[in-house]
Formats: C-alpha cells, sequence, structure tokens
C-alpha cells in the first residue's frame, strides 16, 4: 500500500524539464545503456551505412529523429491504444516520420539518399526505434518518452560515428569524404596508405563491434550473469 | 649453465607475489621454464601422468615443418633466380642466402609480434604464458607469399591472435585455426598483396609471369599450367613460401603420424574428399577447370599442407574418431568446390579447413548423438 501512495505523489509533482532523472534518459544510452553495444540492437544497420562517415552521419540523423518523434507521439496517445493492436499502430506512426525522413533526404541530399538505399525505409522496422516504443513510450509521459528517444537516437550516432571514421580512415584513408571537411590524414602526412579490405566489408564493422563492446565492459567492468 | 640459475634464483622473489615486480611474474615464468625444466611437483589427488605435455606436442610439430621450411626457403631463392632467367641447381648457396635473407624476417615479425600479445594478454590474465603460439608462429610465415611486406604480417599475426584465439580465452579455446585467421585476415584487407600473379616470385624480373599453376589451371585449365605432376609433387613451383612441395608435407605427415600427434584420419579423407569432389566435378564438366584430372588437386596450391598441418590442428579440429572422418572429408570436398565453383577465391582449401572449422562442434555432437542413440537401442534388448 505504502509504495502506490507514495508513486500518486510522485505522479502528481510536477518535474523540472531536465531533471537528474531526464538528464539520465539523454546520457545513460550513450554508455552504460547503449542500444547498440550493450541492448545489442539495431546492428544490422550499424554495418551496413557505416562505410563512409558521411552517409554515417545522415542516418544517425535520421534515425534519432524517428526514434524521438515516434516516441513523443506514441507516448501522448499510449492509453487510447488498444493493447491487441498496439505494434501495427506504432508501426503506422514510425512510418509516417520514417517516410518523412526519406522524402527530405531525397529532395536535399540524393546521393546520400541513393547510397543509403533501403536502410532508410528500414529505420521503420528498425530494433531500437520498436524497442524503445514497447519499453518505454508505452508506458510513459511524453516528456520522458522524447528525451528517451533522444538519448538512445545519440547512443546509436555515437556508435555510427565511431565505427565510420575508423572504417572510412583505414579502409579509404579519408574522414569525411564528400563534405566541406574532406581530410586524407595519410595523404597530408606523407605517409604510404593501403586500404583494408576487411574493414570496408559488413564483417569489419561487425569484428569492430564487437571490439567495442569488449573495450566498453572492460571499463565498466562487466560480469556475465550466471 | 649454473650463471643462468643463480641468476634466475637471485630474481626470482622480484617477480613472485609481493614482488617488486610480481606484474611480470608469468613474463618470468615463461622465460624461466624455457631455460630450465621447471621443477613443479603435483600436487592433491592421483594423476595420470604422461611424457607428451604442450610443449612436446608443440615442438614435433615445428620439427614436422622444418622439411617445408628449408625447402620454402630454397625454392624462394630458386624461384627468384628462375625469373631471372638463371637456371642452377636447386640446392644452391646462392638459393638458400636468397631465401634466408627473405624468409627469416617474416618469421621473426610473425613470431615477435605474436609472443607479444600471448605475453600480454597471460600478464593482464594472471595466466601462465602457453607454449601455443610456438606452432602457430612458424605456420604464419609458411602460407605467406614471399613477396609480403613485413609490416602485412604483423598486423595479421595480432590480428589473428587477439580475434582469433585470445578473445575466446586463449590457446586451447580458439574454434578457427589461428594461422589461417591470420591469412584469411590478409586474404580480404589486403588481397592485392596475397593473390594474384604478381607475389610469388620475391623481387621477380618485370614481364616475368608469376602466375601459379592453380590460377593458371582456374581460367585455362590443365592444359595450362607450367610444371609437370613431378614438378608440382616436390615443389619446383610458385607459391606461399612453406606449401609448394607436396613432398615434403607428406615427409612432415608421417612425423605427425607416427608420433601420434597429427590425425591420420583427417588427412587420409581430406585427401578422399578432394578426389570424390574432382571426380563429380569431371563428370559434371563445369568449364576447363572442372576438368583438370582430380589427382591434381592434390598437388596444386596448398591443399597438403593444408590437410596435413592446418586441418589437424587438434583444437580446432573435429574430436571424435568418427567425426574426423567427416570433418577431413568435407574439407577436401569444400576445397575442390571453392576452387572450381567460385572463381573469385582460386584457393579453397583455406576457406574449406576454417568452413570445416566452424562446422567441427556440430559434427561432434551428431556423432555423439547418433552413438547415445546405437547404445541406447542396445540396451533395451
Amino acid at each position: 500500500m505504502s509504495t502506490d501512495v507514495l508513486d500518486l505523489k510522485e505522479e502528481k509533482k510536477s518535474e523540472a524539464l531536465f531533471s537528474k532523472k531526464n538528464r539520465q534518459l539523454l546520457s545513460n544510452p550513450l554508455d552504460s545503456d547503449n542500444p547498440v553495444t550493450v541492448q545489442i540492437l539495431g546492428i544490422c544497420s550499424a554495418l551496413a551505412v557505416t562505410v563512409q562517415m558521411k552517409p554515417a552521419i545522415y542516418m544517425a540523423f535520421g534515425l534519432t529523429f524517428v526514434t524521438a518523434f515516434s516516441n513523443l507521439f506514441i507516448s501522448m496517445i499510449r492509453n487510447s491504444i488498444p493493447s491487441r493492436i498496439r505494434i501495427i499502430v506504432q508501426l503506422a506512426v514510425v512510418s509516417l516520420w520514417v517516410i518523412l525522413v526519406d522524402e527530405l533526404l531525397r529532395a536535399y541530399a540524393f546521393d546520400v539518399s541513393k547510397q543509403l538505399s533501403v536502410f532508410v525505409g528500414l529505420i521503420i522496422t528498425n530494433c531500437i526505434v520498436m524497442g524503445r516504443l514497447e519499453a518505454y513510450a508505452m508506458a510513459n509521459k511524453p516528456w520522458p518518452s522524447f528525451l528517451d528517444g533522444v538519448g538512445n537516437g545519440l547512443g546509436y550516432s555515437a556508435i555510427l560515428l565511431i565505427l565510420a571514421t575508423v572504417r572510412e580512415l583505414f579502409g579509404q584513408g579519408s574522414i569525411m569524404k564528400g563534405t566541406p571537411l574532406e581530410v586524407h590524414p595519410f595523404e597530408a602526412m606523407n605517409l604510404p596508405f593501403t586500404g583494408n579490405g576487411v574493414l570496408m566489408m559488413p564483417a569489419g564493422a561487425c569484428i569492430l563491434i564487437g571490439l567495442l563492446i569488449w573495450a566498453q565492459r572492460a571499463r565498466n567492468g562487466y560480469r556475465e550473469e550466471a | 649453465m649454473k650463471f643462468l640459475r643463480k641468476t634466475l634464483d637471485k630474481v626470482k622473489p622480484t617477480f613472485s607475489e609481493g614482488g617488486k615486480l610480481s606484474f611480470l611474474q608469468s613474463t618470468f615464468e615463461a622465460i624461466e621454464t624455457f631455460l630450465f625444466v621447471p621443477n613443479h611437483t603435483t600436487h592433491g589427488g592421483t594423476h595420470i601422468r604422461d611424457g607428451i605435455d604442450l610443449k612436446r606436442t608443440m615442438i614435433t610439430v615445428v620439427l614436422a615443418l622444418v622439411p617445408c621450411l628449408v625447402w620454402g626457403i630454397f625454392n624462394v631463392g630458386y624461384q627468384h633466380f628462375l625469373s631471372l632467367g638463371q637456371t642452377g641447381s636447386f640446392f644452391s648457396v646462392q638459393n638458400f642466402l636468397f631465401g634466408l635473407e627473405k624468409v627469416f624476417p617474416i618469421i621473426i615479425v610473425s613470431y615477435v609480434s605474436g609472443l607479444t600479445v600471448e605475453f600480454m594478454f597471460a600478464q593482464i590474465r594472471r595466466h601462465s604464458v602457453n607454449e601455443g603460439f610456438l606452432v602457430t608462429g612458424i605456420l604464419i610465415p609458411l602460407i605467406m607469399p614471399p613477396d609480403v611486406p613485413l609490416w602485412m604480417v604483423s598486423m595479421s599475426t595480432i590480428f589473428a591472435v587477439v580475434v582469433g584465439k585470445e578473445i575466446f580465452g586463449g590457446t586451447g579455446m580458439n574454434f578457427l585455426n589461428p594461422a589461417l585467421t591470420a591469412r584469411v585476415f590478409l586474404f580480404f584487407a589486403y588481397p592485392t598483396k596475397i593473390s594474384g600473379d604478381l607475389v610469388w616470385v620475391a623481387e621477380k624480373a618485370d614481364g616475368y609471369s608469376g602466375a601459379t599453376n592453380l590460377s593458371l589451371a582456374s581460367t585455362g585449365g590443365q592444359s595450362a599450367m607450367i610444371n609437370t605432376d613431378w614438378q608440382m609433387f616436390m615443389g619446383y613451383e610458385m607459391g606461399s613460401i612453406g606449401e609448394t612441395s607436396v613432398l615434403m608435407c607428406l615427409i612432415g605427415a608421417a612425423i605427425l603420424i607416427v608420433t601420434g600427434i597429427g590425425s591420420w584420419r583427417i588427412m587420409i579423407t581430406a585427401v578422399i574428399g578432394a578426389l570424390v569432389m574432382g571426380y563429380i566435378l569431371n563428370l559434371v564438366g563445369a568449364g576447363p577447370f572442372a576438368e583438370v584430372e582430380p589427382y591434381k588437386h592434390l598437388l596444386m596450391g596448398g591443399f597438403m599442407f593444408g590437410a596435413v598441418f592446418m586441418a589437424t590442428d587438434p583444437v580446432s579440429a573435429a574430436q571424435t574418431q568418427t567425426g574426423k572422418l567427416w570433418y577431413g572429408f568435407f574439407i577436401g570436398i569444400f576445397c575442390v568446390f571453392v576452387r572450381v565453383i567460385n572463381p573469385a577465391y582460386p584457393e579453397g582449401m583455406m576457406l574449406a579447413i576454417l568452413l570445416m572449422n566452424v562446422f567441427a562442434p556440430l559434427i561432434d555432437y551428431f556423432v555423439i548423438e547418433s552413438n547415445k542413440k546405437k547404445r541406447l537401442k542396445r540396451a533395451k534388448i
């Protein structure tokens, strides 16, 4: 009984927009609750779009946008969704945002849109988006859900950027190719460079993610639960 | 000797627990046991003791590899001078010196980078350093082309030891053959440096065709091969450093089989598998490479070396006796299959062995299950 009362009280109390709890919604997915390296979600697109940094950045923005706004909208209508058809309702909302992102990319960044090809459309079924909707937005208020979506999107973006940087640098010898910030570090320093073919393949990205998870677990002192 | 012993005893407390450099204990132990026979005795209950420990197993394999290595050194020199148009005798000092100059640095780089990683992991994990790398360190140079850049050898060795072995818990825990992991990494990372027609002769003369029999056969079929069967059997051909001579591999195989370290089941069934697949492809006849006589597949490329030294790796091979038969058989099948059917990978042996490495536990599972069923049936009657 006592816990119920406590919960009610907390419901009533209005929370600051960026209270400690809300800030954690943003920061946890970056490290200790990262969607890619801890929850092992969204691996497929993380392997596919990280050959170069430019498409990876677009993809990261796209997914963060979709996750945040899907979370927000689902959270707003969460009490009126019949639980038996909730997945299809979620999919409908997610597709709305994905189509929006897709059309925007086609209109303003056609080359990237072509490079990302099917993977923008596949955000609809991305485990991170679906996972956050099911696990968080369906049970929480709109503002925290929005923050949760942004946080998980950023966590995904962080991994994407790390992978894309390593893969582009050692696979092709450049950084941010195709953007105004394009650099060729090896050429600039007059170092001989041979592109690493493994990194250009999705299999190489998979090994990279594995090494990332290893490093993260070693740092955070992770122990396998028996 | 006494001086060495004394010095070791003197510095021992520094590296033991509580000493200043106790974090380097594994390194010290490794050096000590390398120099002297350890005086450890068995604690606790009764053990079955056998003279053949990890160290002796490993050193036997290294000894079995020596014929291949020596032949490889001569052959690197021989092929180099052949490309310059000088055909001397095979076992000449000139060939040996040139070969040594090319091969020795690769061996050193392979051992130094591999052992550094091994020592680091042993140190961090507080294990003792074990002998697992001794064989891998010599296998890696033998499956590299003579012209391979040294930094690539180092990189692939480190990759193989870390990702192929230490991630899974070190020696004895790896499900892939570490030496082949190194090669497959190079193969996909820097394909131009480990395949094609330019890498098989060290410092070859311009305009000299450097295509191996395998790649010639894969495009032009049997008639395109430049070496006779006898030359390929003896090993007067281009290829990775240690794999050209079938004869030397057979000597190695004899050593491994007599000492009981390599499994004859795997070697024999691998050969049978290759021949069977060769005959099947002969019947189907898909292109000139498919029509190559089956026995030639045993002489070309790294088939024999792989079957004798790689497939029989006791850790990554199937463990059950029946399982070994199937494991070897499928290696033979897939080797020829990949060679002939997939033009992008002329050498199928590496991929075939790695593929079967992955399937070895499954084979063992089925063998054990079927044995269980058989025995249960018998028990009912």
